[in-house]
């Protein structure tokens, strides 16, 4: 059985310039245990549906239909305060920034002790030894003494460390990790990463990895799912996705990626833009505008449903 | 002759009571004409304030920056913008958002460094003429920012920084903040530029893909100093610095296996008064031996054309 389940949601936002179609028909399914990418360009929505399946909109946001169930619980029509039960508990999120996440002015050991107090039956006096177990677990070097420091006194990796260990203490069944590594060094990235896949094989955890990084995705994740203005166009095994992509975008991101072998001949861009997600006559395909092999039926006609949303796949 | 020469850069910071952070610590490179140069290390390593000494926006404690033979180091950053030098050495800086001025359109973002520093007799053909080099469509111009797309704002950052036709462009992250969709377009338009103008590129990056494609020689910073230099394709294939093996090995590629990477542990050393006999390196270096904590290692040549500052390579 799958631990969460989308179907068919989509999410709208009631802007002044009109409404946002930010997500359509959004499917998929993560099991227990598994890491799940989530890549596409910035604006196709990744982001939009972290906070979604958590619940933690913006008040212009609007889900129009869909639901979402996590480990049975059906998330979209829990009160408030059952989903306070779930976030950082059973589900926890790991934030693009971790110097805007994370809170200036407050210790980070006791910022580790708030999630304990709000979430386990923590005793008092046990608590600074629980917290500093969990910043000793993600590798923060010397914890007693940083148990006591402010964020601004740790780098950029540290402070991503301590917001792993704020995610992980509670041991979530998932845990969805926003851009983990985004502005720092490629070294570190290499430690966040390595570090948060260990934990999670560790104690079975699933893991989104939502990145824009195909590269990264590809190294770390058992499934990706490629968005593209909105939609899921294709969701496939991490090597059947690189060895044979069949949506034509899932094609041009993988041939834009910057790798090894690449050179400033080969390397592909993608023409165009997303389209404005405001309109209201948006096509079938929302990626037709910019493929190669799109045809008429891409503006008209209905999509396959399946694991590749594509009426004329590779 | 160089466009550029920096010799024994350095530039300390008191940062307490005899307290001096090392920022940029004797650094010594010469950029040839149509030469592109990459300048790749974590953050805290030194790279932008080199970058910062360079353009002269701030001043070194000591050493020389010559640019086409004349030492403009010794120029104070303040009044620097009213030489003849500033028109020659140009920045594009990292993020199109944020350096571009919300309240400025395309046409006055271009126009900007030709009001400041050139005529203003034919400003909308100098504008026109820049947006068309780097692909910017003339409809485009009375756009702001909001309203451009992330290529279009970095083309816009692009242009302003070629507008003066300078010698040197020193380009900070240039498509960091751009979608992989756009980046290689971007990518291209700065080597066309680069061959169609004859200019140099000091190219500041951490992305070691990017670096790797555009540029023809590679200086990696670690902690103020320079560890390794080489030639770029030299430089992926044959890394002679620990540093360099680690940052190559921490480039995700699709299909790469990362069980098989050496990740760094550890945190670098402190920049504050730094021990002249240690590596500074040492305490993350997988390969450090006892000599590393007695004796600092110099820049040598390791191989013709490769210097690299580690006892071992």
């Amino acid at each position: 059985m799958s631990l969460l389940e989308v179907k068919n949601l989509s999410l709208e936002f009631r802007t002044r310039s009109g409404t946002v179609h930010a997500l359509q028909d959004i499917d998929l399914e993560i099991k227990k245990g598994e890491t799940v990418g989530i890549v596409g360009e910035s604006g196709s929505g990744k982001s939009v549906l972290s906070f979604g399946i958590l619940r933690i909109l913006d008040s212009a946001a609007k889900v129009t239909s869909g639901s979402v169930t996590f480990a049975g619980m059906d998330m979209l029509g829990a009160s408030e305060r059952s989903l306070q039960e779930v976030r950082g508990r059973e589900i926890s999120m790991i934030f693009q920034n971790p110097r805007t996440a994370l809170n200036p002015i407050r210790r980070i050991g006791k910022q580790i002790e708030d999630v304990l107090a709000t979430h386990t039956s923590t005793l008092r006096e046990d608590m600074k030894k629980k917290a500093i177990e969990a910043l000793a677990k993600v590798r923060i070097p010397d914890p007693e003494r940083r148990y006591s420091a402010y964020p601004f006194e740790l780098s950029g990796g540290q402070c991503q460390r301590v917001m792993i260990a704020l995610a992980l203490a509670c041991n979530p069944q998932l845990l969805i990790a926003d851009e983990p590594t985004t502005g720092l060094d490629v070294t570190t990235q290499a430690a966040i990463l390595s570090l948060i896949s260990e934990l999670a094989r560790e104690r079975k955890m699933a893991t989104i990895l939502i990145t824009h990084d195909l590269a990264m995705a590809s190294e770390y994740c058992d499934r990706i799912i490629v968005m593209h203005a909105g939609h899921i166009v294709e969701t496939a095994t991490t090597a059947d996705l690189f060895n044979r992509p069949r949506h034509p975008y899932t094609a041009r991101l993988i041939a834009s990626t910057p790798g090894p072998e690449q050179s400033i001949a080969t390397l592909a861009s993608i023409p165009g833009n997303l389209p404005d997600l405001r309109r209201n006559d948006l096509p079938s395909c929302r990626f037709h505008a910019r493929c190669e092999k799109a045809q008429d039926d891409c503006v008209t006609g209905p999509l396959p449903s399946q694991a590749v949303r594509c009426l004329h796949p590779l | 002759m160089n466009v550029l020469d920096c010799t024994g850069v350095k530039k300390h910071f008191t940062v307490g009571k005899g307290a001096v952070l090392h920022a940029v610590d004797d650094v010594n490179f010469s950029i040839r004409q149509g030469e592109s140069v990459g300048l790749v290390g974590e953050s805290g390593c030194g790279k932008s304030t080199l970058v910062r000494l360079i353009t002269r926006m701030l001043d070194p404690t000591d050493g020389d920056i010559i640019y086409r033979g004349r030492n403009i180091g010794f120029i104070p950053a303040r009044r620097f913008a009213g030489t003849q030098f500033r028109p020659k050495i140009q920045m594009v800086f990292q993020d199109p958002t944020d350096s571009l001025n919300p309240r400025h359109t395309a046409f006055d973002a271009i126009a900007e460094p030709v009001r400041r520093l050139g005529s203003v007799k034919d400003l909308e053909r100098v504008v026109a003429e820049a947006a068309k080099m780097v692909g910017l469509p003339d409809e485009l111009l009375p756009r702001y920012p909001h309203q451009l797309s992330g290529g279009q704002k970095a083309r816009v950052g692009i242009a302003r920084a070629v507008v003066m036709m300078p010698d040197l462009l020193v380009l900070d992250e240039p498509t960091a903040a751009l979608d992989v969709s756009v980046q290689a377009t971007i990518l291209r338009l700065l080597a066309d530029l680069k061959r169609d103008l004859g200019m140099s590129y000091l190219f500041v990056s951490h992305d070691l893909n990017v670096v790797r494609m555009l540029c023809d020689t590679v200086i990696v910073m670690y902690l103020g100093k320079v560890v390794e230099q080489g030639p770029a394709l030299e430089l992926f294939q044959r890394p002679a610095h620990p540093y360099t093996r680690a940052l190559v090995k921490a480039i995700p590629s699709i299909g790469g296996r990362p069980g098989e990477r050496e990740v760094l542990q550890g945190e670098p050393r402190s920049p504050i008064n730094p021990e002249p006999t240690v590596c500074r390196f040492y305490g993350r270096c997988p390969q450090q031996r006892d000599r590393c904590r007695t004796e600092a290692p110099l820049l040598r040549e390791i191989r013709p054309g490769v210097v690299a500052a580690c006892h071992f390579s």
